[in-house]
């Protein structure tokens, strides 16, 4: 399965830390730690694919750079390394068509789409969506609910807080 | 307006949002500045996060889980209003409550038992997204109670919406690890997901839960065999393909014939297939678990030497995986690439060149590891700093396997020890330290060229300015001192381990060559003052082990100094003279004395050992050395009883001890180890006296003969107390104190009760434990004469204590497969009671089979991994059975069935194993 998802900056930033099993955040920011240390005393131009022990002997890291980010998946010896490089570029290209040459502020300033993003394509470490348009058409729908409260407003109780906005 | 919803309407109107805060996180400079900023942020979202208007605190909690997941900012002081907020209405607050339940819940927490209500009644929602956040919370933060509880909400949406059954699949795996049982509910609907053509992805998300389930315990899922086969073939789908393959990998493992029958359509797959991916995972599973079929394995390598020839890094570091993966059953698929491999050992990747080194090291064997070693060496002198250490310590790694299996020439080895040693970026020196002092113990032929190789090592005073390489140093003068005797010139040595470098050593390392001077010291002033007869009896034990015993290789050097010492001494006049003994006496005397108030203990009480003795023999030697045609008197000097003795404790060989040596003495009867100590304090006190008392009380047994050297021994501040001393200490200790020993059976001699644990002379000994460790220390008994081309090397706990790792299968692996035999079989028993008998009479036996697995399977598994081969073939014979009994029958029928009916497949598992 996947154990975690996480973007990080050249500088070291996180941008986006998912864990698929539960990690205290000082555990995660330890491992980013780690991770971003060994990234980037990675020449230009090597392989993306990283032996790491963060979870034990078993687990692999791939990671791929796109401009100023680094995304990186750790996963066990059930995923294809391949196959995992195809998932960021599926997950990148969804972020693109989201908001239109995805750049580093983007991912930025959208935390929780980005969340939401990334939860259509992979639940619970299993992959559940390798295609980025119905990626995309999920999230306008998603959207279109956040925007529209209304829309699933079904207990009465819930008058009371809306009027008190 | 009241008190109350004043600030709440401050707080709503003037609240900042998450944009704001992030803009303000990026307006301070990281450190100080900004972790202020943070902290006024969370006061402020401690304020707004309590609010009564849900936009405001879910707000507020978006903030707060900004802060966590990507600042580290705990919240598990939030954990009530996220999970308020899962109950808002709205969908935005839903979401937000969720997403901070989910990146930041832990397990533990009390607060969980809230969310059960909510999450159940979200899993029954009608709006689709509403169930997915649901789901996607409940897969990270399941609990076993959760998994209980929500089991049936989740059974339901199996059958579901593609869009949400994807997702309950995904979230099964962490259901049915947390609670077990839930396999009983759902794992039927699970397998009915497998034929789910209509949607890949559903069918994605159902392969992936089984090859996560069948990695842990593939055996269960045998009985499923015909639906993977059937995607297997029918499939066009990569991730379901490779997940498919993943899950085949673990089954033929177990099945043979399996294994015969997929073979085929995996390397249809391997030929066809555009994807790398996809053929790169059917090259693995070839070589991991399909080895035995030549053509598979020679497609997969041919498909590797293109990956390996590949411009794509990625494809040429799977590649040198893949060959990784053959190697251990077909090497000459390395051999056939050797020179891509040796070739990616100077590439820019560094991962390649791990993979790279990892292959040379598959291909060494005890013909090819002095010319392997030799290229390596090169390579290790080109490399940086890092991969040259792991050049290094996969060569040390490799060689010292299995107690130097592959080393036949053990002269080559110590040499090649002391090259990596001059190696500049050389980090690995506790490895050579450790390797070279164990040689020293267990390989008796070696010692000479050991310690010449710790001389040369020893008399460059470069080496010295190299704190890497300082433990390499401390092992070169432990072996100097330790086998002094088969030195050329031990005047030399003495001169080496006393230059005035050496204060650059570390404390620690600096005593133990000041220890070697004193074994030189005395090893010297033996050979001088006691030519003959010392020599002989000193060594009685070393010739009583080895009679006859002649260094092949340096028989030479063994000439010059012990044999000639041992023997005439003629030789040894030359090297023995007078003049040298006193100029090394001298020597070390100039050296150490400085030392002698270090502020070092141990190196301060060392150098006060080896002054001793060397004043006194100075003195004396010194005295004589007027008078020349004393030298017969030599043998009644203090100082040569004194270097007898020494001699004594000294020329007792080290050996390796065994791991388990503590483990095998047994524990005496009536021995309570947990027992209170408190009065050992009363004890304590007078402990000082009885040692004071003794001393005078003993010394007479020690020495008897000679009063005059008696008293002048007990003059001089004697640091070695001879073991025989030391025994009567212990022996009055016991007298007064009889209630704190041990009741020693046998009242002869204290010491024997308490032997070393791996004395060379301890065979006479009766306890029975350690006369077995001690037989397996000494397998010596060296025919005399005899030309080995290997040296013997002492070997312990061979094969029988070694810590044996044993994969042990999870209790709740255990219990999931459990559950997944009983719906398996149960359900079939269901399905055939409506069946023909002839058929149930085919089922029975397979279940008969299973059983037999389940049973036999925990002490076989443990053992699997050493007579695998055996297992298989125990297996095979299993199998032949069932085909007898139930054979042709149920294939012909299974034909006629014309494979559509897969209900029907799944039942006579046998017939398609066949």
């Amino acid at each position: 399965m996947i154990r975690a998802v996480i973007v990080i900056n050249d500088q070291g930033k996180p941008r986006l830390v998912k864990f698929y099993d539960y990690q205290p955040v000082e555990k995660q920011q330890e491992i980013i730690r780690n991770i971003y240390g060994v990234l980037c005393s990675r020449a230009e131009n090597v392989s993306n694919f990283v032996q790491d022990s963060t979870f034990g002997p078993d687990t692999r890291l791939v990671y791929k750079t796109f401009a100023t980010l680094y995304f990186i998946v750790i996963f066990d010896d059930s995923e294809n390394e391949l196959a995992i490089l195809d998932l960021m570029q599926v997950f990148v290209e969804t972020l693109d068509k989201c908001f239109g040459n995805v750049c580093e502020l983007d991912i930025v300033f959208n935390f929780n789409k980005v969340h939401t993003i990334l939860d259509e394509i992979i639940l619970g470490g299993q992959v559940v969506e390798m295609s980025s348009s119905e990626v995309v058409k999920a999230l306008d729908d998603i959207t279109r609910l956040e925007k529209n409260p209304n829309s699933i407003v079904r207990v009465p109780k819930s008058i009371s807080g809306w009027q008190g906005r | 307006m009241s008190g109350g919803g004043g600030p709440s309407l401050m707080d709503s109107l003037f609240q900042r949002t998450l944009d704001d805060l992030i803009k303000g996180i990026r307006l301070h400079l990281p450190g100080a500045a900004q972790s202020s900023f943070i902290s006024k942020s969370l006061d402020e979202i401690r304020r707004e996060i309590k609010s009564t208007d849900s936009q405001t605190k879910a707000t507020a909690l978006q903030k707060l889980t900004y802060l966590h997941s990507l600042h580290g900012i705990d919240m598990s002081w939030a954990a009530f209003h996220a999970v308020e907020l899962t109950s808002s209405p709205s969908f935005l607050h839903k979401k937000t409550g969720y997403l901070a339940a989910s990146l930041s819940f832990r397990p533990s927490m009390d607060v969980l038992l809230l969310l059960t209500n909510q999450l159940r009644k979200d899993l029954s929602s009608t709006n689709q997204h509403e169930v997915s956040l649901a789901l996607e919370c409940l897969s990270v933060i399941c609990t076993p109670d959760f998994a209980r509880d929500l089991t049936p909400d989740i059974f339901t949406l199996l059958s579901g919406k593609n869009f949400i059954r994807k997702k309950a699949i995904a979230c099964l795996l962490m259901v049915f690890s947390q609670y077990p049982d839930a396999v009983r509910v759902c794992f039927k609907r699970l397998v009915d997901n497998l034929e789910s053509a209509d949607n890949a992805q559903t069918l994605a998300a159902t392969v992936g839960v089984f090859c996560e389930l069948a990695s842990k315990e593939p055996r269960s899922y045998l009985p499923l065999a015909p639906e993977f086969y059937r995607i297997l073939v029918d499939s066009r789908n990569n991730w379901v393909l490779i997940k498919v393959l993943k899950i085949f990998a673990h089954l033929a493992k177990l099945e043979p014939r399996l294994a015969k029958k997929v073979v085929e359509p995996i390397c249809d797959h391997m030929k066809r297939s555009e994807a790398k991916s996809l053929v790169f995972e059917c090259v693995r599973a070839i070589v991991s678990s399909f080895y035995e079929f030549e053509f598979a394995v020679k497609l997969a390598v041919a498909k590797i030497r293109e990956f390996l020839l590949d411009s794509d890094l990625n494809l040429r570091y799977l590649g040198l995986q893949g060959l990784l993966l053959v190697a251990p059953n077909h090497l000459w698929a390395v051999l056939e690439n050797k020179e891509v491999v040796i070739k990616s050992l100077s590439d820019v990747d560094r991962n390649i060149k791990l993979e790279a080194l990892r292959l040379v090291m598959s291909m060494v064997s005890d013909d090819n590891v002095v010319e392997i070693c030799r290229v390596l060496i090169g390579y290790a002198l080109k490399s940086d700093p890092e991969f040259c250490n792991e050049i290094l310590r996969s060569m040390l790694s490799t060689c010292s396997r299995n107690v130097y299996e592959i080393v036949i020439d053990f002269d080559w080895y110590v040499s090649l020890l002391a090259e990596m040693a001059r190696i500049p970026h050389c980090q690995n020196g506790e490895e050579i330290e450790f390797q070279l002092i164990d040689i020293g113990m267990r390989v008796k032929d070696v010692r000479p060229e050991l310690v010449r190789a710790g001389r040369d090592l020893l008399i460059d005073p470069a080496l010295l300015g190299n704190p890497f390489i300082h433990r390499i140093l401390s092992a070169a003068a432990w072996v100097s001192g330790e086998y002094v005797k088969f030195s050329r010139n031990p005047f030399e040595i003495m001169e080496a381990l006393l230059q005035p470098r050496t204060n650059l050593l570390p404390p620690s390392i600096r005593s133990v060559y000041i220890h070697s001077t004193f074994k030189v010291l005395s090893f010297c002033l033996h050979s001088f003052l006691l030519p003959g007869k010392g020599v002989n009896s000193s060594r009685s034990n070393f010739v009583d082990i080895e009679p006859g015993f002649t260094y092949s290789e340096s028989e030479q050097e063994f000439t010059e100094t012990d044999h000639a010492t041992s023997s005439s001494g003629f030789n040894k006049r030359d090297t023995f003279t007078q003049e040298a003994v006193v100029n090394m006496l001298t020597l070390v005397i100039t050296s150490l004395t400085p030392l002698a108030e270090s502020h070092d203990v141990e190196i301060q009480e060392r150098v006060r050992n080896v002054l001793g003795l060397a004043q006194l023999a100075q003195q004396e030697i010194s005295c004589n050395h007027d008078q020349k045609e004393k030298m017969v008197d030599k043998v009644d000097l203090k100082t040569s009883i004194i270097i007898r003795l020494i001699n004594d404790a000294l020329s007792e060989d080290f050996g390796p001890v065994s791991l388990s040596a503590q483990e095998r003495v047994p524990v005496p009867n009536g021995l309570v180890l947990e027992e209170n100590l408190s009065k050992l304090d009363s004890i304590c006190a007078d402990v000082q006296l009885s040692i004071s008392e003794s001393f005078s009380l003993v010394k007479p047994i020690l020495l008897p003969t000679d009063g005059d050297s008696v008293s002048n021994q007990q003059n001089e501040e004697d640091s070695e107390t001879s073991p025989a001393e030391s025994m009567s200490l212990l022996a009055e200790h016991r007298k007064r104190h009889g209630l704190f020993y041990l009741p020693s059976d046998h009242n002869k001699n204290a010491s024997s009760s308490f032997p070393p644990a791996n004395d060379p002379n301890q065979r006479d000994n009766d306890v029975e434990d350690l006369v077995k460790l001690t037989d397996e220390s000494l397998v010596l008994k060296r025919k005399p004469g005899s030309n080995r081309p290997r040296p013997v090397v002492v070997k312990l706990d061979e094969g029988e204590r070694l810590p044996i790792t044993v994969k042990k299968t999870d209790e709740n692996d255990d219990l999931i497969s459990g559950a997944v035999r009983d719906v398996l079989l149960g359900n079939e028993a269901s399905l055939h009671s409506s069946n023909p008998s002839g058929r149930r009479k085919g089922e029975s036996h397979s279940k008969d089979k299973v059983e037999n697995f389940e049973t036999g399977n925990s002490s076989k598994r443990r053992s699997k991994h050493r007579n695998h081969g055996k297992y298989v073939e125990d297996k095979e014979e299993n199998s032949e059975k069932s085909k007898k009994k139930s054979g042709g029958r149920h294939k012909a029928r299974r034909r006629a069935d014309g494979g559509i009916d897969v209900a029907v497949q799944k039942q006579v598992i046998p017939d398609f194993l066949l």
